[in-house]
């Protein structure tokens, strides 16, 4: 670790000179990380090119809700993975609130939904549709729901507004919110054994991708205003009549004062973006290859230099 | 006569407390109360206080944490404290430990220049098995390819146990020394010590900035009321005829302070440090949640990402760091100083200090040429995640295991759980806090009855009744089922000689490994459901009840059972009248212990899956909610102050009926 430092601040100088990173502040660069793997690997990622580029990254754990609050106020100078759907609603307060700003979409789409394991078809061969979900509600069930099929939501405070769509779209299935993502994986771990059918809530990128294939739900498609407008949707009466979006936004995120404190950094950060298979490549190295966050890092960028040099290239003349 | 009143094993004071009328008018009222719920002609505002009299306190409490804050500048003050010296300690042992880049700029230390050194010290303080225990432990960290994170882990440790050390120290002086202090901190520490963790982490975060500064700072806190104890009972305890020699070579008060009271109060002092120790390297592990790096977040990351073999060997790491330490500080609670003869060369009074200074650098200069001796990367170590997650699945998909965890899963959810819950729900919550001030009275008598009724009376004008049942709910029946378990498995062990070693050894490691490890098995075996919390609750609260079931078995006076041997009592005789009965008192401790271990861990099971407090106290940490985090908080240590003040009025009072004091 420490030789590749040395190495990368060598290669660094050589590559582009001392002028790139002669206006870019000294003190660290503070990079969040928060508890999921395509996150912490793309901070790396990131925090290494910096590190090529001469310049000083620091990594801070932080809530993921949290962040951007911290960023609003400088304790971090940027955020890598904005979800549309799981943080827009904090995304968009901070940018209300000011301090910090949209730097830019990766070119990776996010989607979270009702979700199941693949083995779930076998007993309900209708799937994906979500009446067809519906008609097998029963074999979802489980001794606290009765008949009713259950389906396991995330979290309260992700806001996912599973029993609202429940019940404006007339389903028969009980709402059950886990506590936390572990929570969510040791359900679909559990039901792997003899493969019981479950359906929860997952989304995309994700490392459970590749340890569970499966499949989102198809609930009516997302028009705008679904949750605003009743009228909006098969249901003319009730909110949340619909599926969410399936292409929503990955985004990154900067602080205000970061253009001028590390120019070049973020000049770089604002080229970033990031496709679907390479993050997907990203959280794999981790969660499947074991490897820890830095070494994948490592290794992601020695196989993808043609991806990261032209952004670190563009911003260093 | 203490073996005759002992005859009722039911567990109050006399036979009269049945027909107290204080007792049969509480509980009439509130069956009264009940009864008209029943028939529908309660008035509402005694079924649940209304939304409109239950005052903003979350809201005024943001108003003076606000005005605290900032009109009166105290964020200034503590975000210096965190920027500057703290900051400065933190980012110190950073670098020696894993190499942060910061002042000194030598770090990191190589893992066999420290193993080596710890090792020496094992060895003063307790000898070969010391030795091997203390390096071993780091040994494992770095072979497990665990050593950055765990020295992130220590880095925070090595400063907030010194700080918890000394500002212990100093408040439980200042109790000692005037009564108005001793009265002030005495409620405030009873608070500290049921206040849930989440409570500790908001202010902390808020006040100290995000990571290991908050992660330092809510550590400290955590750790410092039993240092407080401590302190004030060792000084309380040194012995006049001490004082007295002091006194007579004219020593000033601060020399009788520093060179009689405090060595005489050593051991308890030594004991207060292996208990600040203890709760630091706890707290260290769930500051993750706030944004600490180390073990912690590594624990839930991998969590998070379903990696049970990885998690099990984070915990294996954490339960060796914790019983190194705690042997380390133990033993050196045991070993009395060591005075060296006059004369004795300097090399000779310090040798273990020299040869482990000695091993350091020759381990350091190694680790300069061999790499693996200064780091061990992720590929090179032993890790078995993978075989361990293996071995868990095959371990569920046996049909065995699934069949008796889906028959309990629906016998303890359909037929008992969720019955008990919705009945607890039912009783309207004048009639509750009725029941409650029934049950303390019955058990504590009239000081606790007191107390439980304003505690609970406070809870429902909190505007957070319903959440707060089922806490208790929770709580309640894990306690029951704990002592199912806990009990009878005590009282098996305590038979023997050789079982009661090996069960308490069981017990420690079940209590140091990091509570929310066992979450995640709780959930694979009984799916996200009560079960599963209520389970994940029994594992923490049945060690408590074993360890002291044993204990207050083990500690009967053998006059007694002797007594009773020569009575002619049969063995069943003496274990149901005699052991047991005089056991009771301690078996309270152990049992008001799993009641706070429940209280605990019900605010963990959050990440379950609940509709209780803790879920809504996970809520606040994302954001700013200081107000709602500290009536919540508040609310969970009045429930637990109810039961801890009735049990342990109980056993005071048992005890001194049963001559044990």
């Amino acid at each position: 670790m420490k030789k590749l430092t040395l190495l990368a601040t060598v290669c660094s100088v050589a590559m582009m000179g001392a002028a790139a990173s002669a206006k870019d502040s000294d003190d660290p660069i503070v990079i969040p990380i928060h508890n999921w793997s395509s996150q912490i690997v793309m901070s790396n990622v990131v925090g290494q090119m910096f590190e090529e580029m001469g310049l000083n990254v620091e990594f801070i754990t932080t809530d993921s809700q949290a962040v951007y609050e911290s960023v609003r106020l400088g304790d971090v100078a940027l955020e890598l993975e904005v979800w549309e759907g799981a943080f827009g609603a904090s995304f968009r307060e901070a940018l209300k609130k000011g301090g910090l700003h949209d730097a830019g979409d990766h070119d990776a789409v996010t989607r979270e939904d009702w979700w199941y394991p693949m083995w779930t078809k076998e007993a309900c061969p209708g799937l994906p549709d979500w009446q067809a979900l519906n008609a097998c509600a029963a074999v979802f069930a489980t001794a606290e729901t009765g008949d009713k099929g259950r389906y396991l939501d995330g979290p309260v405070d992700w806001l996912k507004h599973g029993q609202e769509r429940v019940e404006a779209l007339g389903m028969d299935f009980v709402v059950v919110n886990a506590g936390s993502a572990a929570a969510l994986w040791a359900e679909i771990g559990a039901a792997e054994a003899n493969k019981t059918p479950v359906v929860v809530f997952n989304w995309t990128p994700n490392f459970a991708e590749a340890v569970w294939p499966g499949e989102f739900v198809e609930f009516p498609a997302w028009e705008d205003g679904c949750d605003t407008d009743p009228a909006v949707g098969p249901n003319p009466d009730a909110l949340y009549d619909c599926g969410n979006p399936a292409t929503g936004y990955l985004k990154k995120a900067a602080w205000d004062g970061m253009k001028d404190k590390w120019p070049s950094a973020y000049c770089t950060l604002t080229k970033i973006s990031f496709t679907n298979p390479q993050i997907a490549e990203m959280a794999k190295l981790v969660d499947t290859d074991e490897l820890e966050p830095e070494e994948a890092a490592e290794e992601w960028l020695a196989a993808n230099r043609a991806v990261v040099d032209p952004w670190m290239a563009a911003c260093s003349s | 006569m203490a073996v005759t009143s002992t005859a009722d094993i039911g567990g109050h004071t006399d036979q009269s407390a049945k027909r107290d009328p204080v007792l049969i008018g509480l509980l009439a009222a509130a069956f009264v109360l009940m009864a008209a719920y029943a028939l529908g002609i309660l008035p509402t505002w005694l079924y649940r206080v209304p939304e409109e009299w239950i005052p903003p306190t979350a809201e005024m409490l943001d108003v003076v944490f606000a005005f605290v804050q900032n009109d009166l500048g105290l964020i200034h003050l503590t975000r210096f404290i965190a920027e500057g010296p703290l900051e400065f300690l933190l980012d110190a042992t950073a670098n020696l430990l894993y190499g942060k880049r910061r002042w000194p700029y030598l770090g990191p230390i190589p893992w066999t220049a420290i193993a080596a050194a710890t090792a020496v010290l094992g060895y003063y303080l307790g000898g070969w098995k010391m030795a091997a225990l203390a390096g071993g432990t780091f040994v494992w960290t770095a072979l497990i390819g665990q050593w950055d994170i765990a020295m992130q882990t220590m880095s925070v440790l090595i400063v907030a146990a010194p700080f918890a050390f000394l500002i212990g120290l100093l408040l439980g002086i200042a109790a000692w020394k005037y009564k108005w202090v001793d009265r002030l901190i005495k409620p405030i520490l009873s608070i500290l010590q049921t206040l849930p963790f989440f409570t500790y982490l908001l202010p902390a975060v808020i006040f100290f900035k995000v990571g290991p500064t908050a992660g330092a700072v809510a550590t400290i806190i955590y750790a410092i009321p039993p240092m407080i104890l401590m302190t004030t009972l060792g000084l309380k305890k040194v012995s006049p005829e001490v004082v007295e020699a002091g006194k007579m070579s004219g020593c000033t008060r601060w020399q009788m302070l520093t060179r009689v009271y405090l060595p005489a109060a050593r051991t308890e002092l030594l004991v207060g440090v292996n208990q600040v120790i203890m709760l630091c390297l706890a707290m260290v592990v769930l500051t993750a949640f706030i944004g600490m790096p180390g073990l912690g977040a590594k624990l839930l990351a991998m969590m998070g990402s379903f990696k049970l073999g990885r998690s099990f060997e984070i915990g294996i790491t954490i339960v060796l760091f914790a019983i190194m330490l705690d042997r380390l500080s133990k033993a050196w609670v045991e070993k009395q100083p060591y005075h060296h003869e006059k004369g004795t060369p300097w090399w000779q009074q310090h040798a273990y200090l020299l040869g482990g200074v000695a091993l350091f650098v020759i381990f350091y200069i190694l680790a300069q040429f061999i790499d693996f001796f200064a780091e061990i990367g992720r590929r090179q170590s032993f890790s078995k995640g993978k075989e361990i997650d293996k071995a868990i699945k095959g371990f569920l998909a046996i049909e065995g295991v699934n069949a008796v965890t889906d028959w309990l899963r629906w016998f303890l959810n359909v037929k008992v759980l969720i019955p008990f819950r919705n009945s607890l729900l039912w009783i309207p919550t004048s009639a509750f806090i009725l029941l409650i001030t029934a049950l303390t009275y019955w058990i504590g008598g009239k000081r606790p009855a007191i107390w439980g009724f304003i505690f609970f009376t406070i809870i429902a004008f909190s505007g957070w009744w319903d959440r707060s049942v089922i806490t208790l709910y929770t709580v309640i029946s894990a306690v029951i089922i704990s002592m199912l378990i806990g009990i009878p498995l005590g009282v098996f062990a305590a038979r023997s000689a050789k079982w009661p070693r090996r069960i308490l050894l069981a017990c420690d490691t079940a209590q140091t490994f990091p509570s929310f490890i066992y979450l995640i098995p709780a959930i694979m075996l009984f799916g996200v459901n009560d079960v599963a919390v209520v389970f994940a609750i029994v594992i923490f609260t049945t060690v408590p009840l074993t360890r002291y079931t044993i204990e207050g078995l083990r500690t009967v006076p053998p006059e007694i059972t002797e007594a009773a041997d020569m009575s002619g009592a049969t063995r069943r005789q003496k274990r149901w009248s005699v052991q047991l009965p005089m056991a009771l008192p301690t078996m309270a401790v152990g049992f008001n212990q799993a009641i706070m271990f429940a209280f605990f861990m019900v605010i963990i099971a959050a990440f379950i899956g609940t509709q209780d407090l803790g879920q809504e106290l996970q809520r606040t940490l994302a954001g700013t909610e200081l107000g709602k985090n500290i009536v919540l908080g508040l609310n969970v240590s009045l429930m637990a102050l109810t039961f801890d003040l009735a049990v342990m009025s109980w056993a005071e009072n048992r005890k001194k009926v049963l001559g044990l004091t």
